[in-house]
């Protein structure tokens, strides 16, 4: 037997960092077993369970790679076994294998993604830009794996419990999507741990005694199967989209102009929101947070009856397509991004918000046509070539702040 | 198939293949092999002559004579011997390519109760999966590793493995294999058997009869070596591929002699002799102890603690 986590005094604030946060919800959700490997900006996940985890009788290997790692998360969550691993954007590309064939051979796992600048070794620098590798499939193959993004520590705490629930009772591997933001800024939090109640699994490998021998596979050679196998996972992946999509909403009330952002970006989004609103423009927030399933439908709504969207994130613009998709053309999108371990400053997205203002502004209904606004065809009108953000950008400057908007 | 599979008195040769007793002496007849218990009553997919099956055989007599066949969780891997699964009456886990030895080490770390047995092809072990088998063999995974030398990628074709001998022809060395092109076969059992994890190594070959009773021994002692926590065991199998090597399947069973010249059979090292572990009789074997693991890890309901409450 396990020892039980020793008992803590009355939940109290405390002052923690995002990677310690996310390790220390994951040990008090009852984690069983953590496996990974070095690497910045999620080290610290790492370090904690390298002390933890052996002190309660629990499972911890430092793998020699990803691949390893990943790996001995597949064969330990195939017994039944409660499994974090995690690690950041060049060690997910190498963890993509074994995610393909956790959800063909559905066995659930919670993966922790803390997201550096990329491509290739990019820079150690807070990014979102594994939107599309996490949210678009990881691996190989026809699947889906739900993607929890917390956008401050407190969240990342409930949602690393709540992703053990998903994976267990769904049987697939989740996704905890943080940045390197989050996972090295320190924050007060009352830690909301939770430790899911166990299922009975009849489908782990723990040994045949006394019933018949059971195999965790992915392999069905026979065309029939492995159709009549990707029918089952689209069904659960149906009813996963029915149960879990996540998305909160601040100030949409009034919103004439939506924001869709989340984690960090989500953060300075409302910091902009805040000063547009001072100035008088009624600007509201859309935060996913569960990244797949998408809150396509929220976005869709608010579209119909919004003046523009603005999508903010850290990347090139990953998330916007998705909101592109759900708003179909029912109002302009526009997106503001930074790359490379870049943050967008609120003043940066201001600007971005007055812009969408300026640009979207109402023409007045002429004379024999239709009263009705006109409808806007889903078109990308480059209006800022350049990557480049100012700096810090005066008060009252009404220069265009983002890359493009679609109309 | 072609060889028999079995265990025969000294009497029987390995040329006599096992067929149905006359009438006349069925009486007196007694069945000295029949199938394995944990060996399933199905045809394999397995090409004629094909050593998976010999292998497959063994360890199904094995597990059942260690009594550790209720415990067994093995991974499978990618390879011809996927469908090991098929055929052999355990629970199995089934691993991508080359990553055997981190599934089962993440089994082993979660199940110190369990017997863990591995079942890798050259291509999965000593190509793309080396990282995986050097780091579980220097951990001293308490893993048994069965380990199919055939000096080819069967399942894939017949194409070149890092096993492949010099000379030998496949479907992507036309020419054969050069070695200042294509490097030279990698012993990698040799290899592994220096790292202090590895408890138990050993090659052995399925050439004729008396070398499979061999093989047998080598196979009950990585057994024993996971039974006594001694630490990692491997053996290697010099087995045939008739299919990819383009020969008959006695041709192949033949060339299994030429093959041996480059992987020497024998024990590399057994380090449980050292340790002088007393043999334990298969009923009395307990779970292992895992000293160097941490306790085992509850899989069930952990108490609330005082913060969720
Ligand atoms: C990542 C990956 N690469 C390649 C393959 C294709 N593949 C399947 S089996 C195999 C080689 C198997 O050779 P070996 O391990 O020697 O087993 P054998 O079939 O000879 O028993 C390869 C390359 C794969 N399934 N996955
Ligand atoms: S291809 Fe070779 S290894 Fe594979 S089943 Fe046929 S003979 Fe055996
Ligand atoms: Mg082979």
């Amino acid at each position: 037997m396990a020892s039980a986590v020793p008992p803590r005094p009355a939940p109290e604030r405390v002052l923690m960092k995002g990677n310690e946060a996310i390790a220390e919800a994951a040990i008090q959700a009852g984690c069983d077993a953590y496996f990974g490997y070095p690497i910045t900006p999620q080290a610290e996940i790492l370090e904690w369970m390298a002390r933890r985890m052996p002190e309660l009788g629990r499972v911890f290997v430092q793998a020699e790679s990803e691949l390893g790692a990943i790996n001995m998360g597949l064969g330990a969550a195939s017994t039944g076994a409660r499994v974090l691993v995690s690690s950041s954007s060049p060690g997910t590309s190498l963890m993509a294998e074994g995610m393909s064939y956790m959800a063909g051979s559905e066995v659930p796992l919670v993966f922790v993604d803390v997201m550096r600048g990329g491509p290739g070794l990019g820079s150690i620098g807070p990014s979102q830009g594994d939107y599309f590798q996490m949210v678009k499939g990881h691996g190989h193959g026809d699947y889906r794996t739900p993607v929890l993004a917390p956008s401050s520590i407190a969240e990342a705490i409930a949602l690393v419990a709540d992703a053990f629930e998903i994976a267990e009772r769904f049987r697939t591997p989740v996704v905890i999507l943080a940045d390197g933001t989050l996972g090295q800024a320190m924050e007060p939090v009352v830690p909301a741990y939770r430790n899911p109640a166990r299922q009975v699994f009849d489908w782990a490998a723990t040994g045949a005694t006394g019933r018949r021998p059971r195999v965790v596979r992915s392999l069905h050679l026979k065309p029939e199967d492995l159709e009549a196998h990707n029918e089952h996972l689209q069904a659960k992946y149906r009813a996963i989209e029915a149960a879990e999509t996540r998305w909160t909403g601040e100030l949409l009330d009034d919103a004439e102009l939506v924001i869709v952002a989340y984690g960090t970006a989500a953060r300075v989004a409302r910091t902009a929101i805040r000063r547009a609103r001072e100035g008088g423009l009624r600007a509201g927030l859309l935060r996913p947070i569960s990244l797949w399933p998408f809150p396509s439908a929220p976005i869709a709504e608010l579209a119909s009856r919004a003046r523009g969207i603005l999508v903010v994130e850290l990347s090139a613009g990953q998330m916007v397509e998705d909101v592109r998709l759900a708003v179909e053309g029912r109002a302009p999108v526009a997106f503001h991004g930074r790359t490379g371990g870049m943050v967008p400053t609120p003043d940066e997205v201001l600007v971005s918000l007055r812009h969408l203002w300026a640009i979207t502004a109402p023409r007045p209904p002429e004379a024999g046509r239709d009263e009705r606004p006109p409808r806007r065809t889903a078109r990308s009108v480059p209006i800022e070539p350049s990557m480049r953000r100012p700096a810090s950008t005066p008060e009252g400057v009404d220069e265009p702040a983002f890359q493009e908007v679609w109309r | 198939m072609t060889t028999p599979l079995i265990e025969r008195p000294p009497e029987a040769t390995a040329g006599a293949a096992a067929s149905p007793a006359p009438a006349s002496v069925a009486a007196s007849a007694r069945v000295i092999a029949g199938r394995p218990a944990l060996l399933e009553d199905k045809s394999t997919h397995y090409c004629p002559g094909c050593g998976h099956g010999v292998i497959h055989r063994l360890l199904a007599e094995l597990l059942a004579d260690l009594g550790v066949a209720e415990r067994t969780i093995a991974v499978a891997p990618v390879g011809c011997s996927v469908f090991a699964y098929d055929y052999i009456d355990v629970d199995w886990v089934e691993a991508p390519h080359g990553r055997a030895p981190a599934v089962a080490t993440g089994i082993r770390r979660v199940r110190p109760e369990a017997f863990v047995l591995m079942y890798q092809g050259d291509g999965d072990l000593a190509a793309i999966g080396t990282g995986e088998i050097v780091h579980a063999a220097a951990r001293g995974e308490r893993i048994t590793a069965v380990f199919v030398n055939n000096g080819i990628y069967g399942m894939t074709g017949g194409q070149m493995a890092p096993t492949t001998l010099l000379g030998q022809k496949t479907t992507s060395s036309p020419t054969g294999r050069d070695e200042r092109l294509m490097g030279g076969p990698i012993p990698i059992t040799e290899m592994l058997a220096i790292l202090p994890g590895v408890a138990y190594a050993a090659r052995g070959t399925l050439a004729d009869a008396a070398s499979i009773g061999k093989l047998k021994a080598m196979l009950r002692r990585a057994m024993e070596v996971q039974v006594h926590d001694a630490g990692f065991a491997i053996v290697e199998v010099l087995s045939n591929c008739p299919v990819g090597w383009g020969m008959t399947a006695q041709q192949s069973i033949d060339h299994l002699q030429t093959v041996a010249q480059t992987y020497p059979t024998g024990v590399l090292v057994d380090r449980l002799k050292a340790a002088a572990a007393p043999p334990a009789p298969a009923a009395a074997v307990s779970a292992p102890t895992t000293a160097a693991a941490p306790a085992p890890s509850s899989l069930t309901l952990e108490p609330a603690t005082a913060a969720e409450a």
